[in-house]
């Protein structure tokens, strides 16, 4: 049984023009009690209203949400035992961190004491405890987005909701808070769900990844899954960089433009494709090799670009462009205008749907 | 466990954007806002002599009111005083506004000070002391003296928008200006007045609004034969109310809603 | 470097002389200065013998006669009708001031939490009243609680006619009401159209109901708006001369009809104006109290213009 349940909710948005916008289209959901969630995709997808549907702040239309065995989605928000982290921290400007902190505890009538004692944690918790009588306006962005995140703790929520809660943060900040909050969430053990736009945040955070598009979820799935068995090519291009060849298929392999093939034995044993007909070749970047001798796929060297850890190497084919992100120490470095050979990896190559 | 099948009947969940008894609240304010602006409405189409009481429809009282060569010359003393005191209060408000707010300088405390009184003293006081003056050094009584003194409490509520305004532009558009070879002149002619012009614009509707409006100041100021519209409406309730004067304030209520629509539709154009 | 070239580095482009504003420096000081000046002056002086006007002679009669009346045999007692007549314009206004915050905070708020076509039009629909003449809105609700206006046929219908609700306290209290609450409502709505709604799911979001919600979270940040509004409807309502006139029926005289009074049928210029000295000072001692309570509450300083 699992901790947190959503079950066929859905949510039908009208907008000013009259159309209908399935932000929520029958999304099912299990997540179990202490994991770290990643809900995942491009901003219009669904996943903001789901995290606002299982806080209470916004109502789906159908559907049932549960947590620890408890319905939920028939409480108003402030009975729920769940607690967001808002994207724009909504700290309380006219009260002092200390005041912020303790309101949620207020509220459920905790003792002046008892409220004391969990603040001090809660701001320990965080690593700001010197800031109790500082109100929020004096804070940093970082600081202010500990505050947020500590006055959630310390309600002791059964889940922690977390809305982009980083987005606003400069990227050497939001390195140092992801590792903070997966450590936070490991003490705690308290079920975290994380709504990010950011793959790379989602992949480097979440136990698992729930990835959304058009208000359903494409794929759910441990991040090394979904970044090596993509289900199509929406998941495999949002997620991490993707090269997606337009090819066409045959009895024993794939014919890619430019003159390029790849026989069956090197496409990934999991991947269907039929014997003829058009199909799509997914293969990362960084699963190339330079080939001395001919290559699978065949191309003219357009562009050298050194990123320091690699080379990019763009190379057209025909009239399709493929990044190849190869080693930029140890071996040779083509030049621009060179033909060259590349070689997917072993069972890289996979075919996806379109 | 199986909750989703044991569930009771979902409690209906409250709009959280939406606070107890608000709407309710709201609606009420905002019938007792407009009742008597309706009720004056409908009660100027009243035939009977009584204006509180209805005997049938009728545009009586509006042929009344047109044919009323007292309401014609009390109508024509109120739109001379308003557009006199809106040109004048407009000008000095623009003049003031550049002369003093682009720039922090101690001694524009007493400008500010005179500039604001008519928003804080009360409009009783004003006019009384303005009486005063007038008759001490022999300005006589009429539209003359009304238009300097209307002019006078006009130059703040002119000024509210070109203000608001210039706290709204940033120095960017002048340097361009500058930049590009324009002296103080050209800056002021050619980026300054037409970045305000929508302010000015709104100021001076606000400053004809205000003096068209104005009764008590007119009232201590008006000599003989230069009566304003309020102050004879004043004098109407005062003494027998026929539905005359729900007309006459119908027409006027009128005029203010075609103002109000306009200026909003010019804002909306703009945007 | 010559001195024209270093005074044109001094300023910002697009600055203008402060000298510009100099003509409505002096405008105003003919238009509101030296009444002001004038008032002060003549509130010192004795009344004219005959007619209106003053007489050139210092004496502070005017304001010893606020407290002070002497009768016919020559002897002096105290007198309350004044002081009584300034305690009803500061209860008058005080309760109109309480009466229009309570009504508006529930109408700015809810305005301001519509969507944003509906939002415009209910704007509109409260600030046209701004447009209308303040004597034809009173004489509006005058009509409408007049004995034969509809308040008073449903009194009558009710079996309360001897009931009257026109020419008492409780018109010009109502008159005051009606005429300041546009006054009220719009502060208070730029305060609460500014409200980040996303504070109050935060607060829901932490265990508060909706009426914690609204004292702790929602009053504190539109506590701007409802400083703002008190001074805007307090200050007028304090200087209100229409309502009782027209309304209260001269039974329930404010500072302003007294003023009124003396400077016509009573032709006691100097008292007259010794009662606009005094609410000039009462006004000023207001401003000075609303700024005082903004700045302590919400830090910024409170700007009347």
């Amino acid at each position: 049984m699992s901790f947190l349940q959503i079950e066929h909710v859905r949510k039908t948005f009208t907008t000013p023009e009259g159309g209908e916008v399935h932000a929520l289209d029958d999304v099912s959901l299990d997540i179990q009690a202490g994991e770290f969630f990643v809900m995942l995709g491009p901003s219009g997808c669904g996943k903001t209203t789901l995290l606002r549907s299982i806080a209470g702040l916004e109502y789906p239309d159908s559907g049932m949400i549960s947590v620890d065995g408890q319905r939920i989605d028939d409480i108003p928000a402030y009975e729920r035992p769940v607690n967001t982290v808002f994207q724009s921290y909504a700290l309380f400007p006219h009260m002092t961190v200390e005041q912020n902190i303790a309101f949620g505890l207020e509220m459920e009538k905790v003792s002046k004491e008892e409220i004391k004692q969990r603040v001090e944690f809660a701001l320990a918790q965080v690593k700001l405890e010197g800031m109790a009588k500082r109100r929020p306006s004096q804070l940093s962005g970082g600081q202010q987005q500990r505050i947020a995140l500590a006055r959630a703790l310390a309600k002791k929520p059964k889940v922690l909701l977390l809305d982009e809660p980083l987005s606003a943060l400069d990227l050497k900040l939001r390195r140092g808070m992801q590792i903070e909050l997966k450590r936070l969430q490991q003490e705690t053990g308290i079920t975290f769900v994380f709504v990010t736009h950011d793959q790379e945040e989602a992949m480097s955070m979440g136990d698992r990844i729930a990835v959304f598009k058009d208000g359903k979820i494409v794929q759910l799935d441990t991040p090394r899954e979904i970044y090596r068995r993509p289900v199509n090519a929406f998941v495999a291009d949002f997620i991490g960089e993707t090269n997606l060849i337009e090819g066409s298929a045959t009895e024993t392999g794939i014919h890619l433009p430019g003159g390029g093939f790849i026989s069956r034995n090197h496409i990934a044993p999991d991947c269907q494709f039929g014997t003829s007909g058009p199909v799509t070749v997914a293969i990362r970047p960084e699963d190339f090799e330079l080939s001395e001798n001919e290559g699978a796929l065949k191309g003219t060297v357009r562009d050298v670009i050194f990123t320091g850890d690699s080379v990019r190497v763009h190379v057209l084919l025909d009239e399709t462009e493929v990044v190849a992100s190869l080693a930029s120490y140890g071996v040779r470095v083509p030049d621009r205008g060179e033909t060259i050979g590349l070689n997917p990896l072993e069972h890289s190559a996979r075919t996806v749907a379109s | 466990m199986t909750t989703s099948h044991t569930a009771p009947k979902r409690r209906r969940l409250v709009n959280l954007r939406n606070f107890p008894s608000f709407t309710a609240v709201s609606w009420g304010v905002l019938f007792f806002l407009y009742i008597p602006l309706a009720y004056v409405l409908f009660y100027s189409f009243n035939s009977s002599r009584i204006a509180t009481i209805w005997q049938s429809f009728s545009l009586h009282w509006y042929s009344v009111t047109f044919h009323d060569p007292d309401i014609q010359r009390a109508l024509s003393n109120s739109i001379k005083i308003a557009i006199g005191a809106t040109i004048f209060s407009t000008f000095f408000a623009v003049i003031a506004a550049l002369g003093l707010l682009r720039m922090k300088r101690a001694g524009s405390a007493f400008a500010w000070a005179l500039i604001g009184a008519p928003l804080l003293i009360a409009e009783i006081v004003l006019a009384v002391g303005t009486l005063a003056f007038f008759r001490a050094v022999n300005i006589p009584l009429g539209l003359v003296a009304m238009t300097i003194a209307h002019t006078a409490f006009c130059i703040p509520f002119a000024l509210i928008p070109i203000r608001a305004r210039l706290g709204q532009l940033d120095n960017a558009p002048f340097e361009a200006a500058a930049d590009l070879g324009a002296n103080e002149v050209q800056i002021l002619r050619r980026i300054t007045l037409p970045l305000l012009a929508p302010a000015i614009i709104s100021g001076a509707l606000l400053a004809f609004a205000i003096s068209i409006d104005d009764f008590i100041t007119s009232f201590f100021l008006s000599g003989p034969g230069s009566t304003t519209l309020p102050v004879f409406i004043f004098g109407m309730i005062r003494s027998t109310v026929t539905p005359e004067v729900d007309a006459i304030s119908s027409l006027l209520l009128l005029f203010s809603g075609v103002v109000l629509i306009s200026s909003y539709v010019l804002n909306r154009r703009r945007r | 470097m010559s001195k024209k070239h270093v005074k044109q580095l001094e300023g910002r482009p697009g600055q203008t002389s402060p000298l510009l504003a100099l003509p409505t420096v002096i405008f105003l000081t003919i238009g509101i200065g030296i009444p002001i000046l004038v008032t002060i002056i003549y509130s010192f002086l004795d009344r004219a013998e005959i007619g209106m006007g003053v007489k050139w002679h210092f004496n502070p009669t005017s304001y010893k006669s606020l407290f002070i009346i002497e009768n016919l045999d020559g002897t002096t007692g105290f007198d309350s009708r004044w002081i009584k007549v300034l305690w009803n314009s500061f209860l008058y206004s005080g309760i109109t001031t309480i009466v229009t915050a309570i009504f508006s905070i529930p109408i700015a708020m809810w305005i301001a939490t519509r969507d944003e076509n509906k939002r415009n039009i209910l704007l509109a629909a409260v600030t046209l009243p701004f447009w209308i003449s303040i004597l034809i809105r009173t004489y509006g609700i005058r009509q409408i609680i007049d004995d034969n206006g509809p308040i008073g046929t449903i009194m009558h219908k009710l079996g309360y006619a001897h009931y009257h609700i026109i020419y008492t306290p409780t018109a010009t209290l109502i008159g005051l009401v009606y005429v300041f609450l546009p006054f009220m409502i719009l502060p208070i709505y730029s305060s609460a159209e500014r409200f980040d709604f996303r504070m109050a799911e935060a607060a829901y979001d932490l265990g508060a109901r909706r009426w914690t919600v609204l004292r702790r979270i929602v009053l504190p940040s539109i506590r701007p708006g409802i400083i703002a509004g008190i001074a805007l409807v307090f200050i007028p309502a304090l200087g209100s001369f229409l309502q009782s006139d027209m309304l209260g029926g001269g039974k329930t005289n404010m500072i302003a009809n007294v003023i009124a009074l003396n400077f016509g049928q009573a032709r006691n210029w100097p008292f007259g104006c010794a009662l606009s000295v005094l609410l000039i000072a009462l006004t000023l001692g207001f401003v000075k109290l609303i700024q005082w309570i903004g700045k302590k509450s919400t830090g910024e300083k409170v700007s009347f213009i």
